[in-house]
């Protein structure tokens, strides 16, 4: 194993981990926000109980994006600082705007928002809310403009060899950032939808087993209930899971508008991913539903496509479906022409140096991160249309089989965000800043990510850390899932004592008369 | 103009590094007195919920310190982290235990369980701000750098006397900060004890904080910097006055103030080198050789001048608003999750 290698690795399972909280933050906060401003207007208790209850849940998960982000900020320096010395310029703006613009918003207002139930005034409350989750927003929008920029710098020219900004409008309005932007929002919504409709149904089956609601002569639901689970609770479910149908549904129409637009600057900025994508040897229309062969083996001839539906692939990549898009076969002598044949022999490169540049990436993870991303994606909306017709009558079926697949669900978003950024930047490969050859981009700013890791840090550290992250990540994601079906499974009386105990603050969420605080830690 | 725009920077990152210390210095603080100071769940819980709703905008500092770095001096950021990778592996856990504990520790109804986060807290506090004094020592200090700014001498070429100084005064300087503000934050019994603590450690904690001034200040001092360090030494002075007189809103400014002092001081002093060398002085880092373009650094004073000020105020509002003291009486019961 080299330096290079671990210090992939790494990043690769910090980042992915990241991103398993990232999207349910974003989501979830949108919905939560919403549903607060639904109670603010109507009053209704159900609205503060789904606010209780998804925002305890979101807490819970939001702290964990925050613990695994702190890695990311420090990594750029620690492992890839020839990357950053050499991206500085450009690269370093839009992190330290995030951190200044949005992460001070971020966790500042939802901290008033924890801690000011019953002590804020409920608007100002509400408000706070809103600044906490529109700042997360915008922090998605910066981190992905920094992102964008590797897979097409703009904005910069090079100076002695370094890219150095000259029009931050033009890295601000990067079109690159401006598809992955509303992308990766609406795919954070679609993680948060499957949430909320999975362990919707979850509830509605249990009240069910558990005898709570039962079914009237006219086939409608009679919900029931005393207590912590009364009939309030019924239409909190019933309202989530409709909820989370509907915008799940919405978010996967999302992804494929803006992933569509994402297709056509792929074609443009970065046509090896395009290809890659495609496990496309020669240059055609089809777009493959399935090749078999060795994809891995880098060798052409050793794929074909089984199922191919012809045009689309040019529609995805130019909007017609005539357009040839150019296969690994056309592009390799194009990139080995521009890009040079073997790695220069600069000591940059370590024991690399004058090595063969292998252009192709791995087109296993490719090929099929594309597909995944896609299909789960639409797994997931196809199963929301579904639910959403199967509950019309109030309820879900009984079927504990029907509730497992609702829960399991739950994953498809998640690992449909997963497999597109796998995607995305596993097809940059080999630069970490990938060349541009569209008019648009700058010409001649590139990094090979050979070149990138860090020359002063040993094996043995990457090693160290790697080992520790992993071991660490994988003991906190335990417990953050179990804790999370604790809450789950504890339904709304979970996140609100004042439900469980005797106290009846339930329709103003706890006041803060007294002296003892409304929330602690 | 754009020959002072490295300056002005350099000056922001001291200001992002002295508002972290000063801020989440008390948490960081706190957290280890978790261990040191409470004595039973109750008072943990006053002691926590004294920053609950603070702590994580208090380390979005250090994340902006570190950003800002990167944007304005990304040869300091590559150099320094990738120098100090171990440490701030340690940081970063630390901060990772420390994050989730704070959450996670009052969500499960068990004695077992708030006793493991409890150690993640104080532990992991501890590590953070022991990390990042190291770090902060060592690069007013120098690390063995190469001339294209690698370090050289292995993974463990950092540790050396700064560093352990470093990490010290931090440490100790966290922990008097925390009882101060401790004091300041709490009535009944966790203030009484919180004031005895601050009166016991002041004389002693400062003194490493110090130490690693007065070497940077040896080193490279001007007479104004020397001048910040008597003023420090008076603020402190000051501080156990007030202490000792139970004014605790006048000990903890006055004692923050002097550590802010100190900071200045270190920073005064090595400017305009931001990360020395000790293997030779031409592969020092400045503010002028490490920094970014003029345009960026023009675009970044843009936003920091509209950031930073809104920053400050809406933080200050975030005090204001949870400015009543905790007592162990306006603690809430714990609550439990019962699955149904
Ligand atoms: C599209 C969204 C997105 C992406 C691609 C990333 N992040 Fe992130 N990050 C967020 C969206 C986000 C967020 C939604 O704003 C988080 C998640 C949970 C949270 O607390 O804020 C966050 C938290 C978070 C934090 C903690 C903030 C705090 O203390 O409040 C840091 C330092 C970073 N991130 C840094 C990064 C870096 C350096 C990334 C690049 C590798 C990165 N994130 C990828
Ligand atoms: C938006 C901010 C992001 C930035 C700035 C960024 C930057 C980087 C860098 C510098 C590398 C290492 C160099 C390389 O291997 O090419 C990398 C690799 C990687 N990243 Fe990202 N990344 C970002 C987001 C993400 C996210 C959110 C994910 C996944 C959920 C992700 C997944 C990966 C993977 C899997 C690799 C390893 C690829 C490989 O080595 O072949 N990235 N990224
Ligand atoms: C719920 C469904 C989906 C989710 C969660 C999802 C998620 C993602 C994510 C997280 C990325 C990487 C970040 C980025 O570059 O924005 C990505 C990239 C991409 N997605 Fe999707 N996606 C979904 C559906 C789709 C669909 C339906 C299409 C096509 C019509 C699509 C096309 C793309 C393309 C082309 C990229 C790569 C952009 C590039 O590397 O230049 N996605 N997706």
């Amino acid at each position: 194993m080299e330096a290079l290698e671990i210090a992939r690795w790494q990043f690769g399972i910090t980042t992915v981990y990241h991103f398993v909280m990232v999207p349910l933050t974003i989501g979830l906060g949108l919905v939560v926000a919403t549903l607060q401003t639904r109670w603010h207007r109507t009053g209704k208790a159900e609205y503060l109980r789904m606010t209780k209850f998804w925002g305890k849940l979101f807490l819970i998960n939001f702290i964990m994006g925050v613990a695994t982000g702190l890695v990311q900020e420090f990594q750029f320096g620690m492992a890839w600082s020839e990357y950053s010395r050499f991206v500085g310029d450009v690269f370093g703006a839009p992190l330290a705007m995030e951190a200044l613009l949005a992460f001070f918003v971020e966790s500042t207002f939802l901290g008033l928002w924890i801690f000011g139930w019953g002590r804020l005034p409920r608007l100002v409350h509400l408000l706070c809310l809103w600044a906490a989750v529109g700042a997360s927003v915008f922090s998605a929008y910066f981190i992905l403009v920094a992102n964008s920029w590797m897979q097409h710098p703009v904005g910069v020219e090079l100076v002695d060899g370094r890219p150095v900004m000259v029009d931050a409008w033009a890295v601000f309005t990067n079109n690159t950032a401006l598809v992955a932007f509303p992308h990766t929002v609406f795919g954070a919504l679609a993680v948060a939808g499957a949430f909320l409709l999975g362990i919707s149904w979850f509830h509605l089956w249990k009240r069910r087993r558990d005898g709570l609601d039962t079914m009237g002569p006219d086939g409608a639901v009679v919900g029931g209930g005393r207590g912590a689970r009364d009939t309030a609770d019924h239409s909190v479910w019933l309202r989530s899971a409709r909820i989370g149908a509907v915008v799940a549904m919405i978010a996967f129409a999302g992804t494929s508008i803006t992933g569509d637009l994402q297709g056509k600057l792929m074609f443009d900025q970065q046509p090896m991913k395009m290809a890659a994508a495609e496990a496309a040897c020669h240059d055609g229309t089809g777009f493959s539903i399935l090749s078999v062969g060795d994809l891995g083996s880098g060798n052409c001839d050793d794929i074909t496509a089984v199922i191919e539906v012809p045009g689309v692939l040019s529609f995805l990549a130019n909007g017609d479906f005539t357009t040839e898009v150019k296969g690994v076969d056309t592009l390799l002598p194009e990139y080995q022409e521009k890009y040079g044949t073997h790695l220069p022999d600069d000591p940059m490169y370590g024991e690399r140096a004058g090595m063969a540049i292998d252009y192709v990436p791995v087109m296993e993870v490719t090929y099929w991160g594309f597909r995944l991303m896609i299909g789960f994606g639409a797994v997931a909306a196809a199963a929301a249309g579904a639910a959403l017709w199967v509950r019309r009558k109030g309820t879900v079926p009984e079927s504990r089989w029907l509730m497992r697949l609702a829960v399991l669900g739950i994953g498809a978003p998640f690992a449909a965000n997963a497999a597109g950024w796998i995607f995305t930047e596993m097809g940059r490969r080999p630069f970490v800043v990938a060349p541009t050859p569209d008019p648009a981009g700058v010409d001649g700013v590139f990094m090979f990510t050979a070149a990138a890791v860090s020359p002063g840090v040993s094996l043995a550290e990457l090693m160290t850390s790697l080992v520790l992250l992993t071991a660490v990540y994988a003991v906190l994601l335990v417990v953050e899932v179990r804790l999370l079906v604790t809450y789950v499974r504890g339904g709304v009386a979970s996140a609100m004592p004042e439900l469980a105990g005797a106290g009846d603050h339930a329709s103003d969420g706890g006041k803060d008369d007294g002296d003892v605080l409304a929330f602690a830690y | 103009m754009t020959d002072m725009l490295p300056t002005l920077w350099f000056v922001l990152i001291a200001v992002l590094w002295a508002g972290y210390l000063f801020l989440e210095g008390f948490d960081l603080g706190v957290g280890m007195l978790m261990k040191l100071m409470a004595r039973d769940d109750t008072q943990r819980r006053v002691l926590l919920n004294t920053v609950g709703p603070v702590w994580d905008g208090n380390e979005v500092w250090l994340i902006t310190a570190v950003g800002a770095t990167f944007a304005a001096f990304p040869l300091w950021y590559a150099s320094l982290l990738s120098a100090l990778y171990l440490p701030f592996l340690l940081v970063l856990l630390g901060l990772i235990f420390r994050a989730v504990a704070f959450e996670w520790r009052g969500k499960r109804d068990s004695a077992r369980w708030r006793g493991r986060w409890d150690w993640a807290i104080a532990l992991g506090s501890f590590t953070a701000a022991a990390g990042i004094g190291a770090a902060l020592a060592l690069t007013t200090t120098g690390l063995p750098l190469d001339a294209a700014g690698n370090r050289v001498g292995g993974a463990f070429a950092w540790v050396t006397l700064p560093a352990l100084l470093g990490a010290a005064a931090v440490v100790l300087f966290s922990l008097v900060h925390a009882a101060a503000f401790v004091a300041l934050k709490t009535e009944g019994t966790v203030r009484v004890q919180a004031d005895r603590l601050v009166r016991r450690l002041l004389p002693v904690a400062l003194l490493p904080f110090l130490g690693w001034a007065l070497l940077v200040q040896t080193r490279s001092g001007a007479p104004v910097t020397w001048l910040l360090v008597v003023v420090a030494v008076a603020a402190f002075a000051c501080a156990h006055r007030f202490a000792v007189a139970g004014r605790d809103g006048r000990s903890f400014a006055a004692l923050g103030g002097g550590m802010l002092a100190l900071v200045a001081s270190i920073f005064g002093a090595v400017f305009p080198v931001v990360l020395p060398s000790t293997l030779d002085a031409a592969y020092d880092l400045t503010v002028q050789n490490a920094s970014s373009s003029p345009y960026t650094l023009g675009l970044m004073s843009i936003v920091a001048c509209f950031g930073v000020p809104l920053v400050l105020a809406y933080q200050a509002w975030t005090y204001w608003v949870f400015r009543r003291r905790v007592s162990e009486a306006s603690i809430p019961p714990a609550h439990a999750v019962t699955a149904l």
